[in-house]
């Protein structure tokens, strides 16, 4: 792969609606001068091999890296940073500043609007709403692929190939998660294979739902038989009345923010829209996790640059560090999520066989699992988030953020 | 001189408090009121535009949140005067030598944070928990019924985490009832019903009033309990507003909500403590 | 609040008439029960809450019984952020209660000693602070920080949390302040103690449970708060903030210790203080 941003169509797509936002900007920045009214966050401009090379020119590291990640990303003795500082001499201060991604978004916006350090150099976000914007709004710095080879050599395909950010242009995944059905099998008494099932009335009062209005439309369309990725506007609709059927006839529980997992293990809810990985770290026996035969989604939670970072050149290189296999396989263990790093399965392999006793069992269910390493078959089934507009999102939003909100 | 300083001296002992309530709560809210007339959106800015649709809009589309708050927030609070009178009564009257022992028992629950007592009492309510599971299994409940994420969910986490708040002036207002004058009715052959109507109620109703004020307006804008403990049909108009502010970033729609809001209840207030007297009112709800 | 702290007066309860008195005591059974009731509900979850501290689960969920440890105390700061949200909830209601206490003081003295012009302004915007909704004055800032392009964080936080708690402080203060015979002060001030002196041997003395009282309430209100604390935080992580969070990824044990700690320590220096206030009056 040569730079990113050297593919002609990406950079022409990049060009017009940068170019058309950036214009847009600079008028609102004009008004923004006028008192009492909050400035835009208007977009920059194009993003070309220039650009990302302006962005690094004579920048060098500082030997410290301010790191802003979820909850749960890290092992709790962070030996991973611990690893990296040791092989590399930079220090790492790792903090677990984000919560949600809107909200993280609500934060961080202001300084970076104002061209201040939002005090992280490296930052993880969902592909999603909030991304697309940090993207739109020029929020993040252009990464610069001479100085990720770890990437080159060693990320999967769909790690490389994703809608939402074409080519990495400034970001890499890192962790992705699959989103599919959890079912307590204490209380369903048969396979759950299809999508239609959390539909049906007969779990009428025990389906959780996701209120995230991404994760939700998605489910909705892939309902309705589309796929999310090319949806268009009257699609979503479509989606929203089988949502909003399914709601109206009770068969929804609770819209889930977060906790359908006890839920779904107390037995609340006896089938629920769920992460890969909640489902895994569960480890009960009652709670199996199914990407339905008409197609779940796999997100990725992406490391990325804010502009402001103070060490961007450490954060890069921390960045392509995570990505060799036995880099990224302690983290696997640990979050136990899907890895873009496809050779961390032979590292833990490796490991398994080296290991005894309860630790070689864990290792082995966890280098087996298709929830950690997806089959080439569910790979297929997968679908992924339509990347939204800031024009299109208050649409989609009307659509489906209605639904978990009761109107 | 000393006179000029004696004037002074009442000026100069609010000034710094008085400045950090003017510049962080009464300007806030000024701009607030502003951005609430804005139009616009994160990517191009707010502009000012006098919009007053904000507020029409947020009416048309999340009325019935805002009313569903207030009628939470009525129960919530009806059900807190419920349970809090009689303890408090009895405490008052009869707690005797242990008397703060058992209010402090009451007021216990202030000690462990809002979140957290939320999230024990969810995992209190669930379906095989240690309230409903024993029933379920004596086949005492019907298979589908269940608690958790409903509207009694809320409205059970709302008049659990704000019962103390209402405990406390009703208690304050019935202990400083002198208990002679009870006798005193009773002398005149006052029936304990007629003593308890006629001379205990009115006696302490300034405590039931602060209480009301220190339950309703928190219960009514609460975001975290209908979050946890409700369902799809159970949102209130807290939750409505965090969406609009974190996940829309529709910051004038989100004033206006807010505004609306706290229009709504602080002339509800008003009037009661013009009915009072501001300062009653206050004391009470200090204390 | 102020009630457990500050001991009420006893009330002078005079033999009644032995008749009525055995009526009285009779229904007070009920009432006694249903009070236990009452205070048996309020401590139910909480009783959950310390419980679970001692779970010795295996998994990143922490809401299934699996038997009896003490890990998580051993274990207890092993979450570093979760240890950071700690000390940051600390150490912003340590601050901002001895901001709050000085600030307040006086406004509840002013309020309480003095007429004068714009007193009923005062007490209308303390009135107003005290029944606004929270998530007013938070979006209220909010508008405000966004409007002035402000980062938030540590300090907007602090900010915010003496905002609202400057008004209790100061009813509590001038509630005991109005109860004061002036003419002490007055003595104190003919006998040639300046006005300094006189505050501060005559008039703080006087007013401190009001204060000290004024000030636990500032401290509790601070360190429980989440909807105002959620507005105003920018990516500063308190408590209450981290709690709610982890509740997406599963809520560990220690959080519960951390509860329970908290718990146990505001119950006992609420005991203390009320023990001392018990033994001055």
């Amino acid at each position: 792969m040569t730079g990113p941003a050297a593919d002609p169509a990406l950079r022409r797509g990049l060009t017009t609606r940068r170019g058309f936002l950036g214009a847009v900007g600079a008028l609102a920045g004009a008004a923004a001068l006028s008192a009492c009214s909050i400035p835009g966050r208007g977009g920059n401009g194009v993003v070309t091999q220039a650009m990302i090379d302006d962005y690094w020119r004579g920048r060098t590291g500082k030997g410290h890296v301010n790191w802003a990640n979820w909850p749960g990303y890290m092992e709790d003795d962070h030996s991973t940073i611990k690893q990296f500082s040791k092989e590399t001499g930079i220090s790492v201060t790792y903090k677990e500043a984000i919560q949600e991604a809107a909200d993280w978004f609500g934060k961080i916006q202001a300084p970076l609007a104002a061209n201040q350090s939002i005090g992280f150099d490296l930052m993880v976000v969902t592909n999603g709403i909030q991304f697309t914007e940090l993207v739109e709004l020029g929020y993040l710095a252009p990464l610069d692929h001479k100085r990720l080879p770890n990437f080159a050599k060693y990320a999967s395909e769909k790690a490389k190939r994703r809608s939402y950010d074409p080519g990495n242009v400034f970001s890499v995944p890192y962790m992705s998660g699959l989103t599919g059905i959890a079912y307590n099998t204490k209380y369903v008494k048969e396979p759950i294979t299809s999508i239609r099932q959390l539909f049906d009335p007969k779990y009428k009062g025990r389906v959780g739902m996701m209120s995230d209005s991404q994760e939700l439309g998605n489910f909705g369309m892939i309902a309705a038989g589309i796929d999310p990725e090319k949806s268009t506007e009257a699609d979503w609709k479509r989606g929203g009345d089988v949502l909003r059927r399914q709601r109206d006839q009770g068969i929804v529980r609770k819209y889930y923010e977060q906790g359908y997992i006890d839920a779904v293990t107390k037995g609340d809810v006896w089938l629920t829209m769920a992460w890969s990985g909640d489902v895994y770290t569960l480890s009960s026996p009652d709670v199996k996790f199914v990407v339905p035969q008409e197609g779940g989604t796999i997100w990725s939670d992406c490391m990325m640059l804010p502009k402001t970072a103070a060490d961007p050149v450490d954060a890069i290189r921390l960045m392509d560090w995570l990505y060799a296999p036995q880099n990224n396989a302690p983290l696997t263990e640990y979050i136990n999520y899907v890895t873009p790093v496809p050779g961390v399965q032979d590292v833990i392999k490796q490991k398994a066989a080296a290991a005894t006793g309860e630790d070689k069992a864990d290792l082995e269910r966890l280098a087996t699992s298709p929830l950690i390493f997806p089959t080439a078959a569910d790979y297929a089934k997968l679908r992924t988030y339509r990347p939204l507009s800031n024009a299109e999102l208050p649409r989609y939003q009307k659509v489906f953020q209605t639904i978990s909100q009761g109107a | 001189m000393a006179r000029l300083r004696g004037a002074l001296s009442p000026y100069l002992m609010i000034l710094p408090g008085g400045l950090w309530m003017a510049v962080f709560f009464v300007v806030p809210l000024v701009f607030m009121f502003s951005v609430s007339l804005m139009t616009g959106n994160i990517i191009d800015g707010f502009k000012q535009t006098w919009h007053w649709q904000n507020y029409t809009e947020g009416f048309h589309t999340y009325g019935d949140k805002l009313l569903r708050s207030l009628w939470y927030g009525l129960i919530a609070t009806v059900a807190c005067i419920v349970l809090a009178y009689p303890a408090a009564y009895w405490i008052a009257f009869k707690g005797g030598r242990r008397k703060s022992t058992y209010l402090f028992l009451l007021l216990l629950p202030f000690f462990v944070s809002f979140v957290l007592r939320t999230l024990a009492w969810k995992l209190v309510l669930t379906d095989n928990g240690p309230l409903l599971g024993p029933l379920r299994n004596h086949g005492l409940l019907p298979k589908d019924f269940h608690v958790l994420d409903s509207g009694f969910a809320v409205i059970s986490g709302l008049t659990y985490n704000f019962l103390p708040f209402m405990v406390l002036p009703i208690y304050v207002a019935l202990e400083r009832i002198d208990y002679r004058i009870i006798e005193a009715s009773y002398d005149l052959y006052a029936s304990r019903t007629q003593a308890f109507l006629r001379v205990v109620l009115p006696l302490s109703l300034p405590g039931v009033f602060a209480g009301v004020i220190m339950t309703f307006v928190p219960v009514a804008s609460d975001y975290v309990n209908s979050e946890v403990l409700g369902g799809p049909n159970n949102v209130m108009i807290g939750h409505i507003i965090r969406t609009e502010y974190f996940d829309n970033s529709s910051y004038a729609l989100a004033s206006a909500l807010s505004f609306s809001l706290m229009a709504l209840l602080l002339v509800g207030i008003f009037a009661y403590a013009r009915a009072l007297g501001t300062e009653d009112v206050l004391e009470a709800a200090g204390r | 609040m102020t009630t457990t702290l500050e001991k009420p007066a006893p009330t002078p309860a005079p033999a009644p008439v032995r008749r009525r008195r055995r009526r009285v005591e009779r229904d007070g059974l009920g009432l006694r029960l249903y009070t236990w009731l009452i205070i048996a509900w309020l401590m139910l979850p909480i009783g959950i809450m310390i419980l679970f501290g001692f779970n010795d689960t295996h998994s990143k969920q922490n809401f299934q019984w699996e038997g009896f440890t003490l890990r998580w105390y051993r274990h207890l700061f092993d979450k570093g952020d979760l240890t950071q949200a700690l000390w940051n909830s600390l150490s912003i209601a340590l601050l901002s209660t001895v901001i709050t206490t000085v600030l307040g003081t006086f406004v509840g003295i002013a309020l309480g000693r003095f007429r004068f012009r714009g007193k009923g302004v005062t007490n209308l915007v303390l009135f107003a602070a005290i029944s606004c909704p929270e998530i007013v004055m938070g979006a209220s800032l909010l508008s405000m920080f966004v409007s002035l392009d402000l980062p938030r964080g540590y300090w907007t936080v602090l900010i915010a949390h003496v905002m609202f708690s400057i008004s209790f402080v100061a009813v509590t203060v001038r509630a005991r302040v109005v109860g004061l015979d002036p003419k002490v002060e007055e003595a104190a001030k003919d006998l040639g103690a300046g006005p300094v002196t006189t505050f501060r041997l005559v008039t703080l003395p006087m007013i401190m449970p009001g204060v000290m009282s004024g000030a636990l309430l500032a401290f509790a209100l601070s360190i429980d708060d989440f909807v105002i604390t959620n507005f105003t935080s920018g990516s500063t992580v308190t408590f209450p903030l981290w709690v709610y969070a982890s509740t997406r990824t599963g809520t560990p044990p220690q959080v519960n210790v951390m509860g329970t700690l908290i718990f146990a320590a505001g119950v006992v220096l609420a005991v203390i203080s009320a023990r001392r206030g018990a033994r001055h009056t």
